[in-house]
This record gives structure tokens, C-alpha cells and sequence, in this order.
């Protein structure tokens, strides 16, 4: 324990007060010091930079909003679409307090997307940041749940119809999958003891989790130290104090400075709540504004647009394309072997475990594969401090052609999003495998194709140029 | 911690830093409150199962199809799921013969939802112009529409001959309800078990001869 401090009889009245509580309660001053007013960050962050503040202000946005609209919610079938259709129209403020949580909830799919990208960008997931970035990926896939057993709540058409084909996804897997999805439902339709165990989640279980995973996340970081566009370890070179060279202190800079990005998320934030809550149907859609229907799907029935890339990766899944797997891994085993500098031993390990591959895509349906290669795609994520073999963490000194790669891959993400928008066709099918084919690529193949190249010597210092 | 206290835990520890023993001990009750708490995590679990009453509600539905004319179809509720009772006319009866070879298990021979012995047939029905059939698409779950009309339309074949399209991922199904080849369902719909309580009378959820 810290020693206990005096203060001179005749010191002021604000400093007596700051001892005292100092002497009861120094962990909130040593944290303090240690998350805000002396943890350095690197001077130059461009603004990318602003979407964790954001991510953070919005998690607020969501729990504040939240807190309030389980006042007058009601989790039970019969009541809850008609509750929130109160809440929009008798509880004063009501619509204010649903449309910022229903804006909330795209805001926080828009600024996660951007800050995931920027770690991209700029290598912030190389060592020693693995775990931050495997904490965040959790935070992504605990989102993605809070986000769609939020959606079954307010029991519209496109609640229900949502919840029942994502929890016959479960369905899908091999032997255990249909007493799974019942265990999931709690009943042999989505139904009211649904509604009910989705109400308990999205409000308590998964917040707790979320919130639990954004400290280890924070606490992370600040372990290790923020990342920059400049991929430069600051702590490298620190001055006579210790203190990082190209560092700042993140208050009072950045918490002056994300006031800036905080100014501009708020006023596109209220546009939206106050002008277009609805977004043209992609923040709420529709067919969700029509009381739930067990007898009835809806013509068109598509997720909420944040899940749509991942949504068109499933339905791409068909039995060709299950083909068109078998083929890449047959390919993919007899490449290692023909070229591959590996021992005889490790060649027939692999072609076993090709044989296998093979042998278990031709026997479980394609359906089970959309799901697996769904969620491999979220779960891809988690690896990529591995998979990510360039001799520089910035994009800034990677070769040109790898800013191309990471500008179609952003492109492709966007068409597989806008494709999971659409009634499926054909052609759009095809798009849709091609992209899937093109999305797995561009991470399978990342050990290999990031270490090829010119890259540009790294300097010493962050480029940092005042204004 | 005062002095004192500080020098006498550094003396304990100087006699003897492991006490065997309790070691043993200590491991023997941590696995015995291990168990413990996975023993505690079933009934967790188990609560997520369907509760008494929802496996109560499974009750059989009795239906009057004596105004059902050719080619109308009526749709109940058993067990929360839309059952669809068509009566077909004679072409899409005829229909079925057409779509035989292009979908994927003509005589429903598949398992995952099984279908009664009675309705193994090219018609899948007892009675070959009524179907009876649960719309709920084997995919994932979205109820197909209805698509009678034949011929070239958005999403469907050229040589469309009638039958259902889920909305949801595109799957087809003929007149009996059997899947097109090549689609994201495995399955054909799932025939409920059913009987006919008189010539009028259909009974959905049963078909043990009363």
C-alpha cells in the first residue's frame, strides 16, 4: 500500500479533498494516470484512429437506449410487436429513444467494419497485438449475436422469418443439429419461449460478455501500446524520462481530438435518426413493420444489410460449388506434394487429410457446408496475425499492388453485401460463389502473396508533419 | 502488513514450502467441486429444452375440406406450422409425370423427414388429387409460395410447370411437393402424418386407425 499522504493545514480546500480520496482510493488515480493522462499514444493517427472512440461511444449509445426501451418492451409473443409500436407512438419520446438504438445498431456494424479495416491497413494485429486483435475479432462475433437476437424482439414478419432460418442453420450440422436448433428454440417453431430466451440474451448475457471482452481488449492494448499508420514501434525510442518519443499523452490530445470525429458521427448519427430512421429499409426494414406470421414468409426475406455479406457466402454454398471445393482441394494436395518442400511423411499426411476433406464435402449436404463456410468467414478473422507474412506491418511500406488486393478485397466484401440484399438468381449465384472463392483466397492464400513484392524501408520515427 | 507478520510467513515458508498432504487434498476436493459444478450446469442446460407445455401443444388438428375445389389450396396451423391441403386438378396431377426426372428424390426415399408409407408415392398423398403436405421449406425453414402458374417467370425455369418457390434461397418444389435437383433444400416438404376422418374430414397430426 501506498504511503499515506498530509496535506499542510493551509493547502486548499480542492487539493485536501484529492488527498483524501487519494489515500482511500489510489487505484482510480494510478488508472487514471495510466489509461489516460500517461498512456502514450503515437502523435501521428490520421482519422481513421477515430473509430474506437466511436465504437466505444456507441456501445453507450446501445446500453443507454436499451436501458430504457426494456421499460416498456414486452418479451412475450402476443404483446411485444404491439409494445413497440407503443413505445413509437404513447411513451413520450419514445420514437426518439427506438429509432437511436435501431440507428445504434447499424452505426455500430458502419464504425466496427472501419475501425477492423484500419487494424488491416496498418498491420495492427502483428506481434505483439495478436491478442488485441483476437479480443476484438470476440467483440465482432459477440456483436453479430447481440445484433440478431435483438432483431427476433420487436416479432415482425422479418424478425421471425430471420430467427427461424438462422436457427435452422444449426439444423444443418451432421447428427446433432436438429436436437440443437430445438434446444436453441425451446419449442418446435420460433415461438414465444423464443422470443423469451432471445430477450434474456440480448439484454444480459451477451452485454456482460461484451462488455468483459471491450476491457480485455482496452486493457490489451494499453499493455502493449497503440499501433500507428506508420506500422513504427514508439517504445523503441523513449526519452530520459521513459516517455515514447513520438508519443502523446491520450488526454488531454486524443480526447480533444476524437471530440472532432465524435462532432461528425453525431451530426450523420442524427441526420439519420431524425430524417431517414428507416435508411430506405436497410437500417429497419419493411416487412418488419407487418406483425409476425407463422403461416406465412414474406416474399422477400434477406437480413439486416451488416450480415448480408456473410449471409451471400452461405447461399453460394450450393452443390456445385461444393464441386468446385473438392476440385481446390484436390488441387491444393497435389501441389504440396508435387512442390512442397516437406517430408515424404508430412506428403501423405496430406493427401490423407485431402482424401478425407473430400470425402466428408460429397457426404454431408451443401447446406451444412454454407454454414461452415459462414462462419468460417467470420472465424477466418481470429487467424490472421498468422496468416500475414509481409516483413512490415503499414500498408504504407508494402508494395503498391497490395493496397490493389486490399481495395478489391473491400470491393468484393461490398458486392457480397449487396448480393445478400437481393432475391437469389443465377447469375447473381455466381457472383456470389466468386466472391466467396475470392474472400477465402485472399486469406488461405495471404502467407504467400504477402511476402511478395518490393517493400519500402520502414523509418525510425513515425512521419509526423505539424500544423 | 506489518513487520512482524512479513518475517513470520517468510519463516514458514523456510520450514517447508509444499505440505503433501494437503496438496492431495485440496486437489481430491477441487475435483469433487468440479464435478459439482458440472452436475449444476445440467439443469441449466436442460431448461432450454421445450418446456411440458410446448410439447403439450402438439395436439392433431381436425379440418373440413368439403369446400376446398380443384386447385384451391387451404393452409392450418399444427404444431405451429403452416400444413397446406391442395386439391389438385387433373393437369397438375398430370404435371408430375413431367417433373419426375428432374428432381432429387422421386419417390421419397430420403430420411431426415420422413414420409409415411402411405404417401410414397409419385403423388405423395393418399388420395391422389388432395396433398397434404407442411410448407415449411427443408432448407432453412422459410415457407415456400405458391407458383401455379406455369411457364417462363422471374426466378423460375422456362419450362415451369407449376409447384412452389421458397423465397428465401430459391428452392422449387413440383405439385408434390418434391424438390428440384440442384437446389439449396435436400428434401422434399414433409408429409404429417394424416388420415381421413370421413370423405370430408381430414384429421393433420395422426394416422393410426381409430
Amino acid at each position: 500500500m501506498a504511503d499515506f499522504k498530509e496535506v499542510p493545514a493551509d493547502a486548499p480546500m480542492a487539493q485536501k479533498v484529492t488527498v483524501w480520496f487519494e489515500n482511500r482510493f489510489p487505484t482510480a488515480f494510478a488508472e487514471y494516470k495510466k489509461h489516460l493522462s500517461e498512456y502514450y499514444a503515437p502523435k501521428n493517427f490520421n482519422w481513421w484512429y477515430f473509430f474506437g472512440s466511436l465504437a466505444l461511444l456507441v456501445l453507450v449509445i446501445q446500453i443507454v437506449t436499451g436501458i430504457f426501451l426494456v421499460m416498456h418492451y414486452k418479451p412475450d409473443a402476443a404483446l411485444a410487436f404491439a409494445s413497440v409500436e407503443y413505445i413509437m407512438r404513447d411513451v413520450p419520446w419514445g420514437w426518439l429513444v427506438r429509432y437511436m438504438h435501431s440507428t445504434g445498431a447499424s452505426a455500430f456494424f458502419i464504425v466496427v467494419y472501419m475501425h477492423m479495416f484500419r487494424g488491416m491497413l496498418y498491420g495492427s494485429y502483428r506481434k505483439p497485438r495478436e491478442l488485441v486483435w483476437i479480443f476484438g475479432c470476440a467483440i465482432f462475433l459477440c456483436l453479430m449475436g447481440e445484433a440478431f437476437f435483438g432483431y427476433l424482439l420487436p416479432w415482425g414478419q422479418m424478425s421471425y422469418w430471420g430467427a427461424q432460418v438462422i436457427v435452422n442453420l444449426f439444423a444443418a450440422v451432421p447428427f446433432v443439429g436438429e436436437d440443437l436448433a430445438l434446444l436453441i428454440r425451446g419449442d418446435y417453431v420460433v415461438s414465444d419461449a423464443t422470443l423469451n430466451r432471445f430477450f434474456s440474451f440480448h439484454v444480459i448475457a451477451i452485454p456482460l460478455v461484451l462488455i468483459g471482452l471491450v476491457v480485455a481488449h482496452l486493457l490489451a492494448l494499453h499493455d502493449v501500446g497503440s499501433n500507428n499508420p506508420d506500422g513504427v514501434e514508439i517504445k523503441a525510442r523513449k526519452d530520459a524520462q521513459g516517455r515514447p518519443l513520438d508519443g502523446i499523452p491520450f488526454h488531454p490530445y486524443y480526447t480533444v481530438h476524437d471530440i472532432v470525429g465524435v462532432s461528425v458521427f453525431l451530426l450523420v448519427f442524427s441526420a439519420i435518426v431524425f430524417f431517414a430512421p428507416e435508411l430506405g429499409g436497410y437500417f429497419l426494414e419493411f416487412n418488419n413493420f407487418i406483425p409476425a406470421d407463422p403461416l406465412k414468409t414474406p416474399a422477400h426475406i434477406a437480413p439486416v444489410w451488416y450480415f448480408t455479406p456473410f449471409y451471400s457466402m452461405l447461399r453460394a454454398t450450393t452443390d456445385p460449388m461444393v464441386n468446385v471445393l473438392v476440385v481446390i482441394v484436390a488441387l491444393g494436395a497435389v501441389l504440396a506434394v508435387l512442390r512442397g518442400g516437406v517430408s515424404a511423411a508430412a506428403k501423405v499426411a496430406i493427401l490423407v487429410g485431402a482424401l478425407v476433406a473430400v470425402a466428408l464435402l460429397k457426404t454431408f449436404d451443401a447446406k451444412f457446408w454454407g454454414v461452415v463456410v459462414m462462419g468460417g468467414a467470420v472465424i477466418i478473422l481470429f487467424f490472421l496475425p498468422w496468416l500475414d507474412r509481409s516483413p512490415v506491418k503499414s500498408i504504407r511500406y508494402r508494395p503498391g499492388w497490395h493496397l490493389w488486393l486490399y481495395t478489391v478485397f473491400v470491393v468484393v466484401f461490398l458486392i457480397l453485401g449487396y448480393l445478400g440484399i437481393k432475391p437469389p438468381s443465377d447469375i447473381f449465384t455466381l457472383m456470389a460463389q466468386a466472391g466467396t472463392l475470392f474472400y477465402f483466397a485472399f486469406f488461405l492464400l495471404m502467407p504467400w502473396w504477402s511476402r511478395i513484392g518490393e517493400f519500402k524501408a520502414v523509418p525510425d520515427r513515425v512521419v509526423f508533419h505539424a500544423h | 502488513m506489518t513487520a512482524a507478520s512479513t518475517s513470520e510467513a517468510a519463516s514458514i515458508v523456510d520450514v517447508d514450502p509444499s505440505d503433501p498432504s494437503r496438496r492431495t487434498w485440496i486437489a481430491i476436493t477441487c475435483g469433487a467441486g468440479a464435478v459439482g459444478g458440472l452436475a449444476t450446469a445440467v439443469p441449466f442446460v436442460s431448461s432450454f429444452a421445450p418446456s411440458e407445455r410446448a410439447k403439450a401443444a402438439g395436439a392433431p388438428v381436425q379440418v373440413d375440406i368439403s369446400a376446398l375445389k380443384a386447385g384451391e389450396k387451404l393452409t392450418v396451423e399444427w404444431r405451429g406450422k403452416p400444413v397446406w391441403i391442395i386439391r389438385r386438378t387433373p393437369e397438375q396431377l398430370a404435371s408430375l409425370d413431367k417433373t419426375e426426372a428432374q428432381v432429387a428424390d422421386p419417390t421419397s426415399q430420403r430420411n431426415q423427414y420422413p414420409t409415411p408409407a402411405y404417401a410414397k408415392n409419385k403423388h405423395r398423398s393418399i388420395k391422389p388429387e388432395l396433398f397434404v403436405g407442411v410448407g415449411i421449406c427443408s432448407h432453412l425453414g422459410c415457407s415456400p409460395v405458391d407458383k401455379f402458374q406455369t411457364g417462363a417467370q422471374p426466378s423460375l425455369p422456362d419450362d415451369w410447370q407449376g409447384g412452389f418457390l421458397c423465397p428465401c434461397h430459391g428452392s422449387t418444389f413440383d405439385f408434390a411437393g418434391r424438390v428440384f435437383k440442384n437446389k439449396p433444400a435436400p428434401d422434399n416438404l414433409e408429409v404429417p402424418p394424416h388420415m381421413y376422418l370421413s370423405d370430408t374430414v381430414l384429421l393433420i397430426g395422426e394416422d393410426k386407425k381409430a
